[in-house]
């Protein structure tokens, strides 16, 4: 199957005059249209891992390739435009635009794109609302809302490009254990139905069983690979 | 481009407030501003008006002061021919006189105009406090220092002596005011026919005097030059208002100064003012910034979201300033006034410095929301992203 996201030998180090390094040679890729877990205690450098698999951080060193496509000569811009158009973050705390309501945001990737999100895509955002359960409130000022109703939002936001991939981290982490599973449910559902690829950073052991593969990361380095049998 | 403006204005309106503030800020400076300018404006608008708006802008005379001039109607009409802004001429034939009344002696002037051309310069028509202009022969209208001196009366008999002892007399015919007090005491006005005659100068005038359109004033000197290269000028002289006012035209180049000094240290304050309160927006909003970034927006559409910022912030300060501006101008010539009921100073009203001092506002704006545009652009995401 082909690779989506391919990492070779990346390492992250923080800081110029006190090193930190967080990441050693990592070498890791997804295959298209899967659903993974990426779990590991805290600090162990999950986030950091996502943020360069995203273009959003660079790698001290190593080669990040998405969709077949090198991404360490590329400039500022065309990361954007990549991650505008491939990628869709859920990221661990909503960050959603306060000044603009639930339905505004998540057409955000499209207005920064096109300007003005055509009929379709206003079809497809009312459509993930619905999807996400928030038909109801999707009017409402985003800073507006609960915790629970925010993290939906945002996946809805990260599903609008309709992107091969989308990275969440620890989408469900400050949410109750009913909403936790309606979450993960709808994560599934739009694998399923849309083929996108999902690499879903998760403190929860009982979502990570529920995934394909899962990565542990311990110090920085792949820990423990493991893909279930699709039989 | 568009997306970077639909954000502008979503930021710009869900900190109402701040908008508002800051709007009202670059308005009190634009207003301020053109309140200064318009003032000083007026002012030597009204100064150049009382010195110039009812005098020659340009006199030509023989290039020898003794000398009259003969050719003067041809001189006439090859000055009215050679350039339009010339709107008035009129021959002047003057000689200096005495009156003597007693032990008392006035020194006047003996000026005889054409009244039909000489009209149009000094409004003589409207300056009558008693009478008439002068129309027969022995007929002279003086001013009113001049009357108030020799307690003289309209139909009043008046003797004056001119060089080499001859003696005339005239019948005072009116009293006029040029609100000028040395002109009220010398002028001593007759018809220009009358001058030829009684001081047998027939046929010859000292001076032809002109004004020129509104618009031209400042350009006598060019002018004047100009005149001067026409055929048979080479023995006249050409003497205009410029160079007889030079200090007072210095005075109000130091005002002209020092009121631009004051509108651009306003304009100044304004700008460093909006870029401080818009670097701190950009504060602000760098999460949403790093939102953004993360989501794909360009660095160009990031910086531009802070311009338009700018921009709107500009154009709405700018329309508010003009408004108060006028509205501080109409409310000081309306409560600002003389006993008389005339404005102390009449504010001069120009749509084109106000159009300047909109666009001021705006390129201002504009230009103090550079700072942040340019940080909003090198924001890093990740910087938000990580941060939380
Ligand atoms: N900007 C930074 N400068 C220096 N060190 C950093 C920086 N950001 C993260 N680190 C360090 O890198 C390590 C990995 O951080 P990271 O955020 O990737 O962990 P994580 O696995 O996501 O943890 P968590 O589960 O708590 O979110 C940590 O030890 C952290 O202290
Ligand atoms: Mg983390």
């Amino acid at each position: 199957m082909d690779k989506i996201i391919q990492l070779d030998k990346v390492s992250k180090i923080y800081g110029t005059s006190v090193k930190t390094q967080v990441l050693f040679d990592i070498d890791l890729s997804f295959d298209a249209q899967s659903f993974n877990a990426i779990i590991g205690q805290s600090g162990s450098g999950k986030s950091t891992l996502m943020n360069i698999m995203g273009t959003l951080d660079r790698p001290t060193s190593g080669d990040v390739t998405i969709n077949g496509t090198r991404t360490d000569g590329m400039k500022t811009n065309e990361l954007a435009a990549l991650r505008n158009q491939t990628i869709g973050f859920i990221f661990q705390f909503h960050y959603l635009l306060p000044e603009f309501t639930a339905l505004e945001n998540v057409l955000m990737p499209a207005v920064i794109k096109y300007n003005k999100p055509s009929a379709e895509t206003v079809r497809r955002a009312h459509e993930l609302m619905e999807l996400v359960g928030l038909e109801k409130v999707k009017n409402n000022l985003s800073s507006k809302m609960s915790g629970g109703q925010q993290q939906r939002t945002a996946i809805a936001r990260a599903l609008i490009m309709n992107p091969q991939i989308i990275l969440a981290d620890e989408p469900t982490g400050n949410l109750d254990s009913d909403t936790t599973q309606t979450v993960y449910g709808m994560m599934r559902q739009i694998n399923d139905l849309y083929r996108t690829t999902f690499i879903i950073i998760t403190h929860d052991r009982k979502i990570a069983e529920m995934t394909d593969r899962i990565v542990e990361i311990k110090d920085g380095r792949i820990n423990l690979d493991v893909t279930r049998s699709t039989t | 481009m568009i997306a970077s403006f639909k954000i502008a204005v979503r930021f710009l309106k869900s900190s109402r407030g701040q908008t508002v503030m800051i709007a009202i800020g670059i308005a009190i400076g634009i207003a301020v501003q053109i309140f200064i300018g318009s003032l000083i404006q007026g002012l030597q608008k009204s100064l150049i008006d009382s010195t110039i708006g009812n005098a020659a802008h340009i006199t030509i005379q023989q290039e020898d002061n003794d000398q009259l001039m003969a050719d003067y109607e041809s001189v006439i009409d090859a000055v009215r021919a050679a350039d339009e802004r010339i709107t008035y001429i009129s021959p002047v034939l003057q000689q200096a006189a005495l009156i003597i009344d007693g032990d008392q002696t006035e020194s006047i002037l003996i000026r005889g105009f054409d009244y039909k051309r000489a009209n149009p310069i000094y409004a003589f028509d409207s300056r009558f406090v008693e009478g008439r202009l002068p129309a027969g022969a022995n007929e002279a209208a003086i001013g009113k220092e001049l009357q108030a001196e020799l307690s003289l009366s309209v139909g009043d008999p008046v003797d004056i002596t001119i060089t080499g002892g001859t003696k005339l007399t005239y019948t005072v015919s009116g009293v006029f005011d040029l609100k000028v007090q040395s002109l009220n005491k010398s002028w001593f006005l007759t018809t220009l026919e009358s001058a030829q005659d009684q001081l047998d100068k027939s046929g010859l005038i000292s001076t032809i005097e002109m004004q020129v359109d509104d618009d031209s004033v400042f350009q006598v000197d060019e002018l004047a030059v100009q005149l001067a290269e026409l055929p048979d000028f080479s023995e006249k002289k050409l003497i205009q208002w410029k160079e007889q006012n030079e200090q007072l035209l210095s005075g109000l180049n130091g005002q002209s100064i020092s009121s631009l000094m004051i509108q651009v240290f306003v304009i100044v304050s304004v700008v460093l003012a909006i870029a401080s309160i818009l670097a701190i927006s950009v504060l602000q909003k760098s999460k949403q910034i790093g939102i953004l970034k993360a989501m794909g927006i360009r660095n160009r559409q990031a910086s531009l979201i802070f311009l338009f910022q700018g921009l709107i912030l500009g154009i709405l300060g700018g329309f508010l300033g003009v408004a108060l501006g006028l509205g501080l101008a109409y409310a000081f010539t309306v409560f600002a006034r003389n006993p008389d009921g005339t404005p102390v100073v009449a504010l001069l009203i120009e749509p084109g410095f106000f159009a300047l001092s909109f666009l001021i506002a705006v390129v201002a704006s504009s230009l103090a929301s550079l700072i942040p545009a340019r940080r909003s652009s090198r924001l890093d995401p990740i910087e938000v992203i990580r941060n939380g």
